[in-house]
């Protein structure tokens, strides 16, 4: 099980959270053209890398913030966490 | 029957008292401390099981977690426990105890012709029989795979005991209590660091309790109660014995099972049987120790062949002779411990040590006690079925290849040291690529993956002192990076008998003309051949010729066959072993019952039961529950002898005719506040929202980006900056987490909060003709009137003294209101509903009511939102709005999503207009078209309509539009039927909408 540093609460375990997906994925702005190719790449495709991954996880029984975790997907390691609005290096 | 081979002097067991046992449906004795194996060997009992493949008899092998083969069955309590190691499980008064893989007994056993056609069961036995011919699968091989598969059987009633989970945390966990574990668990807990120690056995002390040292002017058993003593009493320390750390997961997160009750002959009021423990650890020293080596011979899977290291525990832990003739058999200096303590108990052993010349402290020491040492010689193979009866021994060449002078002596036990494995299971599970250490033709942790170190004969130090040293050293220098106390204790001496270097050789080769079983893999079955076809057969790596052959797999995980079935590919390929490498161990080390895993999350507990605030009042009124999620709700009110169907009916009638009043409390509610709320609600939602004025509520539609419908509710603008929001009770938890999602991270400018306010609000429909003239005497101070609170408006108003909230909205179709107090007011507003409500013919109805009234009025619910439709599907494409962006609006504009034909929402009826049409029945044109037959759509949900007493049902069907009017077909392939109906609107009952308005 997952040890997670929430940078709201601190270190919790993996139980209390929700995973999210890529969070790098940028939703597109409201009320801009967008092409069919575009947009289905924004709804469906995800990569799925081996290694470093920058995901989003929920702290749903904690603090219900969404965060941003940095996580190699083949070691489990958690090199970096973020708050939402925190600028990712 | 008497204790034969019980020795007076020795042994840690209870000598007071003596308990009973029942083992194969006769009654044995042993003593308190004694498990089933040592007691029956006390007795003389070694036949105690049969193999996995070809019902070779089975004894006992090893003494703890090593045992590959004695694994019983366990009754206690009237329940049924397979997978017993009879070898870990203490005896009690009153167990009962059985062998499994035998029938009808394991004294004959109708299986073992096996033995006998056994070049009919090669490796792989399974993919290349029971191949042909395909008709007797099912018939015959299935259920003789079947029969012939696993150990014990389980039981299949409920099973009563109590099995609890546990957190802790940690800074350093240390896995056995050997010696390393005891001194590194006492130099770090002195240093201040918060320790837990765990031990697999009842007693702490590794091979100290067997092994003839001296710790600091002490025996290496005082010394190990000196040290657990002093730790038992420190605040910083839990020791747990009957304790086994059997996984290493991700973060340090290491899984220990510790079995509280097995060894009781009842679980204790308040304990539960075992516990486990889920233990976060800042960092590990695994002290886990080694497995003797099993040397391979022919037939060295007889009753009475046994690991050397078990034959001396037998003796120095439990009193027990495992054989009185005993044949020792090494390519070490272990072997001569053992038949020291033989000898020591006045039995004379005779030592084979396939070495030519050794020379040692221990070798010398056993010469002089007297005891007959052969050197270059070696066990042939084991004599006798059921026991070994005699063995052929023979010397063997420099070269380790020819054998000369065969001869067969008498011997009742062959105790075997092929030298010693270390046990890297939990380092290997934490990621940890292990290294081959030459010296000890073993594979040895390398560097560590997480915050694990392993120390002492796990980590292939195999003289007390270096582990000693090492363990103290270790013990000091994780805690203090941990506590910075720089507290450092002083390593004792040690005193050990010097041992000498071990022969390499393991396995023994066949004499001319003999062809016995060589095991390799004494659980599985596994023998030298089934390696070597294996080979021959194209399999190279080494993780397929496991999969191959099962070495090293089910509950043994290759404990004592894992090397030499890996020197034994090796030396056929002619590579050195780490070439070859090893196979991956996978957790549990040892087998943990699912009992333990699942603990408490039984049945009922296996997720939280919400229930309203009016429960109590829906119980004292014979309401049937229903889940809805995790709640539970009325699905409807029994009177006298009621079937479901009728009181749903008579339910919905009574909503339709005068009033009727419903638990809504399990809706979900969010409040939204902030000043951005109406914008923010104009992007989840797909109408539009800016212009929905103070005290007035909505019904809305909110989409996945995928275009598919996410949920509905109502939301209601309670003030300026503040909505309230409803969901489904199903959807709640998920809408929530979407919005946050969009806040927090899509849209962080918007300045809005959300939270959850499902459980602050107590809800009650009240629906029907008289709800108006109800509301008038439930609320006599607020103008309730159609002006005064027209369809879709919002008041605040006083229940009794009770703050509440009207909103006029409807599922039902009728004219109908929710109101809402906060939840402690709930069954007081329910109870006076009810009260005030009897002179308008109140009557509760349930979730079935519930349905039926939304179902002929066609309202949409989770049977048309399955996660499917979009809302042109559901006839919502009227909600849709083509001025404003909001969630999944360009997923709309797909192709798959606009083609004319698309699916939409109908009514169907049956056009005899009495059978009923199962939900999920298929609506096709014509129902004896060539299968697959195409279908149109499905029905999504179905009723009796109370409105025309007669069946009705909605299905979401291709080109739903064009279809109504058309004569077609509900088919259920599954209730068998095919019903003619006729498509007609999803509006059924009052479709201009009349009743809600009026």
């Amino acid at each position: 099980m997952l040890y997670i540093f929430c940078p709201h609460c601190g270190l919790r375990s993996q139980n209390e959270f929700a995973y999210g997906g890529d969070a790098t994925v940028k939703r597109p702005e409201l009320n801009k053209e967008i092409s069919d190719q575009d947009w289905d790449n924004f709804v469906y495709l995800r990569k799925s890398p081996r290694g470093k991954h920058l995901e989003l996880w929920h702290h749903i029984s904690g603090c219900r913030q969404w965060i941003k975790v940095e996580r190699d997907t083949s070691t489990h390691e958690i090199f970096k966490t973020y708050k939402a609005d925190e600028l990712t290096e | 029957m008497s204790q034969d081979f019980r020795l007076n002097n020795i042994g840690m067991v209870n000598r007071n008292k003596k308990i009973s046992f029942i083992f194969n449906g006769k009654k044995y004795f042993g003593y308190e401390g004694d498990t089933i194996a040592s007691a029956l060997i006390a007795n003389g009992v070694h036949l105690v099981g049969r193999s996995f493949k070809y019902h070779r008899p089975r004894g006992f092998f090893g003494v703890g977690v090593d045992e590959p083969y004695a694994i019983l069955q366990l009754e206690r309590n009237n329940e049924r426990d397979p997978n017993i190691r009879a070898t870990e499980q203490e005896i009690f008064e009153g167990l009962e105890v059985k062998s499994v893989n035998c029938w009808p007994s394991v004294n004959f056993d109708i299986g073992a012709i096996n033995n006998f056609l056994k070049m009919f069961f090669p490796a792989g036995f399974y993919y290349k029989t029971f191949m042909w011919p395909p008709s007797f699968w099912y018939k015959i091989y299935e259920p003789f795979i079947r029969m012939a598969a696993g150990f014990g059987e389980a039981s299949i009633k409920h099973d009563k005991e109590r099995y609890e989970h546990k957190y802790e945390y940690c800074d350093l966990l240390i896995t056995g209590s050997g010696p390393s574990g005891l001194a590194s668990a006492y130099a770090a807990a002195k240093n201040g660091a918060r320790v837990i120690l765990a031990e697999d056995k009842p007693r702490y002390g590794g091979s100290l309790l067997t092994s003839d040292v001296n710790i600091g002017n002490q025996t290496g058993i005082e010394w190990s109660e000196k040290i657990i003593t002093e730790l038992k009493s420190m605040s910083n320390v839990i020791v747990k014995n009957r304790s086994q750390v059997f996984g290493y997961y991700d973060h340090n997160m290491l899984v220990m099972s510790e079995r509280i009750s097995d060894h009781l002959p009842k679980t204790q009021k308040y304990l539960p049987k075992q516990r486990l423990w889920y233990i976060r650890a800042k960092e590990v020293l695994i002290s886990s120790g080694s497995i003797e080596r099993p040397l391979v011979f022919g037939n060295n899977d007889t009753p009475g062949v046994m690991l050397s290291s078990a034959a001396k525990e037998y003796m120095k832990v439990y009193g027990v002779l495992v054989g009185k003739k005993p044949l020792i058999f090494t390519n070490n200096d272990s072997g001569y411990e053992t038949a020291i303590e033989f000898k020591k108990n006045g039995v004379n052993p005779l030592i084979l040590d396939t070495r030519k010349e050794p020379s040692s402290d221990i070798i010398t020491e056993a010469k002089n006690l007297g005891i007959e040492i052969k050197f270059s010689y070696v066990v042939v193979a084991a004599k006798g079925y059921k026991k070994v009866k005699s063995a052929d021994i023979a010397k063997i060449s420099d070269n380790k290849k020819d054998l000369s002078n065969i001869e067969n002596i008498e011997c009742d036990c062959i105790c075997v040291s092929g030298f010693w494995t270390p046990s890297i299971h939990l380092a290997s599970q934490s990621g940890n690529k292990s290294e081959f250490n030459e010296k000890i033709d073993a594979f040895i942790p390398k560097k560590s993956k997480q915050k694990e170190n392993t120390i002492g004969s796990a980590n292939g130090k195999f003289t007390l002192e270096e582990t000693i040293n090492e363990a103290f050293d270790k013990g000091y220098e994780v805690s203090n990076k941990i506590t910075e106390n720089n507290n450092k204790v002083s390593i004792p001496t040690v005193v050990e008998k010097k041992s000498t270097q071990h022969d390499k050789f393991w396995c023994v080769p066949l004499p001319k003309g003999k062809s016995y079983k060589r095991f390799l893999d004494f659980q599985n079955d596994v023998a030298v051949t089934d390696i070597e076809l294996a080979l021959r057969e194209g399999f190279r790596s080494i993780e397929h010729v496991k999969r191959y052959t099962t070495l090293g797999m089910a509950t043994d995980q290759g404990k004592t066959s894992n090397l030499n079935g890996l020197q034994l590919v090796s030396d056929i390929e002619n590579k050195v072993v780490p070439q070859v490498g090893h196979t991956t161990f996978r957790p549990p080390y040892t087998p943990v019952s699912i009992g333990a895993i699942v603990g408490r999350e039984v049945g009922k507990h296996s997720k939280p039961t919400r229930k309203s605030p009016m429960h109590e009042w829906h119980e004292k009124n014979k309401a049937v529950f229903v889940d809805a999620g995790v709640w539970l709700r009325p699905r409807y009110y029994k009177q006298g002898n009621e079937t479901l169907f009728e009181a749903s009916k008579r339910e919905a009638k009574n909503v339709r005719k005068n009033v009727g009043v419903c638990d809504v409390t399990t809706l979900g509610k969010i409040d939204v506040k902030g000043p951005d709320a109406a914008e923010f609600l104009n992007r989840v939602y797909t109408n539009a929202w800016l212009k929905l004025p103070v005290g007035k509520a909505r019904y809305g539609v909110m989409l996945r980006e995928d275009g598919i419908v996410m949920d509905d509710g109502t939301t209601t603008r309670i003030s300026e900056n503040h909505y309230h929001m409803t969901t489904t009770t199903a959807q709640a938890a998920n809408v929530l987490s979407h919005l946050e999602y969009y806040l927090q991270l899509v849209w962080p400018e918007l300045n809005v909060n959300v939270v959850s306010t499902t459980e602050q609000w107590a809800g009650a429909a009240i629906a029907g003709p008289n709800s108006r003239a109800l509301l008038m005497k439930l609320f006599p101070n607020t103008d309730v009137s159609n002006e005064g609170l027209p369809f879709m408006g919002y008041k605040e108003a006083d229940l009794f003294g009770i703050p509440s909230k009207i909103y006029r909205i409807s599922f039902s179709g009728e004219l109908a209101y929710e109101v809402n107090v906060e939840s402690d007011y709930g069954n007081f507003m329910w109870e006076k509903i009810i009260e005030v409500g009897k002179e308008f013919q109140i009557q509760p109805y349930g979730t079935e009511a519930l349905s039926t009234l939304r179902i002929e009025m066609g309202h949409v619910a989770g049977s048309e939102l399955d996660g499917r439709t979009i809302p042109h599907d559901a006839s919502l494409e009227g909600l849709v709005s083509k001025k404003k962006d909001f969630i999944g609006k360009r997923s709309l504009s797909r192709s798959a999503f606009t083609k004319p034909d698309r699916e939409k929402i109908v009514g169907v009826v049956p056009l005899d207009k009495t059978t009923s049409i199962p939900e999920g029945s298929y609506i096709v044109k014509d129902p004896k078209a060539k299968l697959p037959n195409p279908k149109l759509g499905h029905v999504s949900a179905s009723c009796w309509s109370v409105e025309y007493d007669n069946p009705f049902s909605l299905a979401i069907i291709k080109d739903g539009k064009n279809m109504i009017g058309q004569k077609l077909f509900a088919m259920s392939p599954l209730k068998n039927k095919t019903i003619p109906v006729e498509i007609v609107s999803s509006h059924y009952v009052d479709p201009e909408g009349k009743r809600v308005r009026g």
